[in-house]
C-alpha cells in the first residue's frame, strides 16, 4: 500500500526541479545532496530528524563503498542459499481464516469491519515547509 | 453516538470505533450549539479534554498478536511452558541489547561472584551498579534470562549473529540453525534470506533437543527445505581423530583481544593433542562480508520495515491530515534512532540510480563469500572454529560511546558471514577472561550438517568444562536449591 502512494507522490507536481543526473551521493566528496535526502525521506516516510543523522548515513555509504575494492566480473547475485531448490506451493485451499474480529483489535482505528485511513491524495510538505519536529 | 446509552458507548470506546477525545469534542461541540437552553454555568472545556486524553492513554493497549509463531507453537505442543518475553534490541537491531525501548538488559556476569572477585582487586572508584556490563545482542534478554537460570531454554533471532554474540557473552551456548531447517513463520522478518529463530540453552545436548522439536519443514514458510529431519540425538564423541578442523586464518584480525585469540588458539591445540587434524585455511572474501551484510541488510530492513505504518498494528500517531502524514510520524514516533538509520541507508542504497552499484554489487560479493565457505568444505574440512566475538563483554557506559552500526560492525564480524552463506554455527562457552567473564568460541558447519556440527561442539564442551556462574550473592536462598537437587538427578541415556 504504501509503495502505491510513494509513486503517487512521485509523480504529484512540485516546483523546483530535482537534478539526479548526477549519481546520488557523490563518493569523492561523501555528501548527500538535499534533493536526494528529501527523496529519502519521502520513500522511507521516515525522516532524518537532523543533521546527525545525515552524517550518520554518508558514513554508512562511505563504509559501504569499500565493496568497489571487490572484482565481481562474471558473477551472478546471489539472492538465496536455497536458489537449488524449489519453493513450496502448497494447494490452494482455505484451511484457516475468519479471525477479522482478532486482527481489527490489534488496530486503534476501526470502523465496523474497516480500518480507517486519513485521505491519501494529499502528498507530504516539503522539508522547508514543515515544522521543526521535536526529538523523541 | 451521542445518543447512546453508556454501555454502548463503552463498548464502542473499548473497539476503538470512537477515541475518548474524539467523543469529548462531540460534547463539547452540541454544549456549544444548545448554550441557549443555559443548562451550563461553567464549561471546563481543557480540563475535559485533558482527562479524554489521558484515558486514551489507558485505552491504548500494546500489540498482541493473534498467532504463535511456528517454533512458539512447537515448543507449546511438546508441553513446553512460556516463560515470558524477552528484551532485545528494537527490531533485533544492534549487537547490545541497549537498545530497546524497554531499557537495556544486564549481563548477569556482572553479578557474579566470579567477576566481583576479580574487581576487588583493582582500584575502582565507580558506583557498582552503574559499572554493569552488557549482554550483548540482539537477543541478549533471552541469552541473560537462560545464564541467570531462570528458564530452561530461549529462542532469540540469528540474523548476523544475534543469537551467538549474547551467547559467547552470557556464557550459554547460542545455536544458529541452518537456514531452510526452522520455520520463520511469526518470526518478524529482517532480512528474509539470512533471518533464522536461534536456539539459546546451557548445555549444547539442550540446544540438540530443542532444534530436535523446532527442524522440520513448515507449509506457512515455503523457504523451509522438504527433506526429512534426521534425528539430533547426539551422539558422545570420544574419537576425534577422524575431524577436520578449519581455522580461517582471515579471521585473526588486529582488534581481537589477546585473550580470544589466546583461548582459540588453546582450543586448535586441543583438537590437535586429540588426534583431529587442525588446518588452516582460507576464506579470501571475509574482509568484505561485513560491508556487504550491511548493504545487504540494510536494504532488506527498508523494504520490511516498510509494513508498519499504523493502521493495522502497533503505534499509531493522532495525526490525521493525510495518510503519508500519519505514516512519517507514526514511524517517526515508533522507530528509534538505529531503525531509522538503517531504513534510510537501505533506501538509499536501493535507489534507482544506486541499485547496481550497491545492493547487485553486494549481491554478487555474497555469493563470492558464500563460495569461500563451499570451498573450504569441498577440501575436506568437517568444521571451521573461530572467535565469535573481539571481547569479552564490556560496560554499557563503555559500550554507548560509539553508535550502533559501529558497535554492530563490530559486534558482528565474526558471525556474520555465516548468515549470508545459510551455514549452520554455533557460539560455546570456554573459559573465563582475567577478568572473570565468559569467553564463547563459533563453530561453524556445513549446510544442513547440523547434527555433526552439533556433535562436535559438545565434545569440545565437555573437554573445557566451562564453569557454573555463581550467582550466589544475588540469589540469595535459591542457589542452595540448585545444589541439593543436582546430586540427586540421574540422566537416563
Amino acid at each position: 500500500m504504501w509503495a502505491r502512494a510513494g509513486r503517487r507522490v512521485l509523480r504529484a507536481p512540485r516546483g523546483g526541479c530535482r537534478g539526479f543526473a548526477s549519481r546520488a551521493g557523490s563518493p569523492e566528496t561523501g555528501r548527500i545532496a538535499r534533493e536526494v535526502v528529501e527523496h529519502l525521506e519521502r520513500l522511507a516516510l521516515v525522516d532524518f530528524g537532523g543533521p546527525e543523522a545525515v552524517a550518520r548515513l554518508e558514513r554508512a555509504v562511505a563504509f559501504a563503498d569499500r565493496l568497489r575494492a571487490v572484482d565481481t566480473d562474471g558473477v551472478q547475485p546471489l539472492e538465496s542459499v536455497l536458489e537449488d531448490r524449489c519453493l513450496y506451493l502448497r494447494s490452494d485451499n482455505v484451511v484457516e481464516g475468519n479471525c477479522a474480529e482478532e486482527l481489527l483489535q490489534n488496530s486503534h482505528r476501526v470502523v465496523e469491519e474497516y480500518f480507517v485511513a486519513p485521505p491519501g491524495n494529499i502528498s507530504l510538505p516539503k522539508l522547508d515547509e514543515q515544522e521543526p519536529f521535536s526529538q523523541s | 453516538m451521542l445518543g447512546r446509552t453508556l454501555r454502548e458507548v463503552s463498548a464502542a470506546l473499548k473497539q476503538g470505533q470512537i477515541t475518548p477525545t474524539e467523543l469529548c469534542l462531540k460534547c463539547l461541540s452540541l454544549i456549544k450549539k444548545t448554550k441557549f437552553l443555559n443548562a451550563y454555568i461553567t464549561v471546563s472545556e481543557e480540563v475535559a479534554l485533558k482527562q479524554a486524553e489521558e484515558s486514551e492513554k489507558r485505552y491504548k493497549k500494546g500489540y498482541v498478536p493473534p498467532y504463535n509463531a511456528t517454533v512458539v507453537q512447537k515448543l507449546l505442543d511438546q508441553g513446553a511452558l512460556l516463560m515470558g518475553k524477552t528484551n532485545l534490541d528494537e527490531f533485533a537491531m544492534g549487537s547490545g541489547s541497549t537498545d530497546g525501548i524497554f531499557g537495556p538488559v544486564k549481563n548477569p556476569w556482572s553479578y557474579s561472584k566470579q567477576y566481583r572477585e576479580k574487581r576487588k582487586q583493582k582500584p575502582h572508584g565507580e558506583n557498582e551498579e552503574t559499572n554493569w556490563l552488557i549482554t550483548g545482542g540482539s537477543s541478549g534478554g533471552s541469552a541473560a534470562a537462560v545464564s541467570a537460570f531462570t528458564c530452561f531454554a530461549a529462542l532469540g533471532s540469528d540474523t548476523g549473529g544475534s543469537t551467538r554474540n549474547p551467547a559467547a557473552h552470557c556464557g550459554v551456548v547460542g545455536l544458529k540453525p541452518s537456514y531452510g531447517l526452522v520455520s520463520r513463520h511469526g518470526l518478524i522478518p529482517l532480512v528474509n534470506s539470512m533471518d533464522v529463530p536461534g536456539i539459546l540453552t546451557r548445555c549444547v545436548d539442550d540446544a540438540a533437543t530443542v532444534l530436535g522439536v523446532l527442524a522440520g519443514h513448515d507449509c506457512k514458510d515455503s523457504t523451509t527445505v522438504q527433506d526429512p529431519v534426521k534425528s539430533f540425538i547426539l551422539p558422545s564423541l570420544t574419537d576425534v581423530s577422524k575431524l577436520c578442523i578449519g581455522i580461517p586464518k582471515e579471521y585473526l584480525v588486529p582488534e581481537l583481544s589477546s585473550e580470544v585469540q589466546s583461548l582459540w588458539s588453546k582450543a586448535a591445540k586441543l583438537f590437535e593433542s586429540e588426534g583431529a587434524k587442525v588446518i588452516e585455511v582460507s576464506l579470501p572474501h571475509t574482509s568484505y562480508s561485513i560491508v556487504c551484510y550491511h548493504v545487504l541488510c540494510t536494504s532488506e530492513v527498508a523494504s520490511n520495515m516498510a509494513r508498519f505504518d499504523g493502521l493495522e498494528y502497533g503505534h499509531r500517531c493522532d495525526i490525521n491530515v493525510s495518510t503519508e502524514a500519519m505514516y512519517a510520524a507514526t514511524r517517526r514516533e515508533g522507530f528509534n534512532d538505529v531503525v531509522r538509520g538503517r531504513i534510510l541507508s537501505g533506501n538509499f542504497f536501493l535507489l534507482k540510480e544506486n541499485y547496481e552499484n550497491y545492493f547487485i554489487k553486494a549481491q554478487k560479493v555474497r555469493r563470492l563469500i558464500a563460495n569461500d565457505f563451499v570451498n573450504v568444505f569441498n577440501s575436506g574440512v568437517d568444521v571451521l572454529l573461530t572467535p565469535t566475538t573481539l571481547s569479552e563483554a564490556v560496560p554499557y557506559m563503555e559500550f554507548i560511546k560509539e553508535d550502533n552500526r559501529t558497535r554492530s560492525a563490530q559486534g558482528d564480524i565474526f558471525t556474520q558471514a555465516v548468515n549470508m552463506a545459510g551455514l549452520p554455527a554455533v557460539s560455546v562457552p570456554m573459559a573465563l577472561s582475567n577478568q572473570g567473564l565468559p569467553i564463547g568460541l563459533q563453530f561453524i558447519g556445513r549446510a544442513f550438517c547440523d547434527q555433526q556440527l552439533l556433535t562436535v561442539a559438545k565434545w569440545f564442551e565437555k573437554q573445557v568444562q566451562f564453569p557454573v556462574i555463581q550467582l550466589q550473592e544475588i540469589m540469595g536462598d535459591c542457589s542452595s536449591v540448585f545444589e541439593n537437587d543436582l546430586a540427586s538427578v540421574s540422566l537416563k541415556q
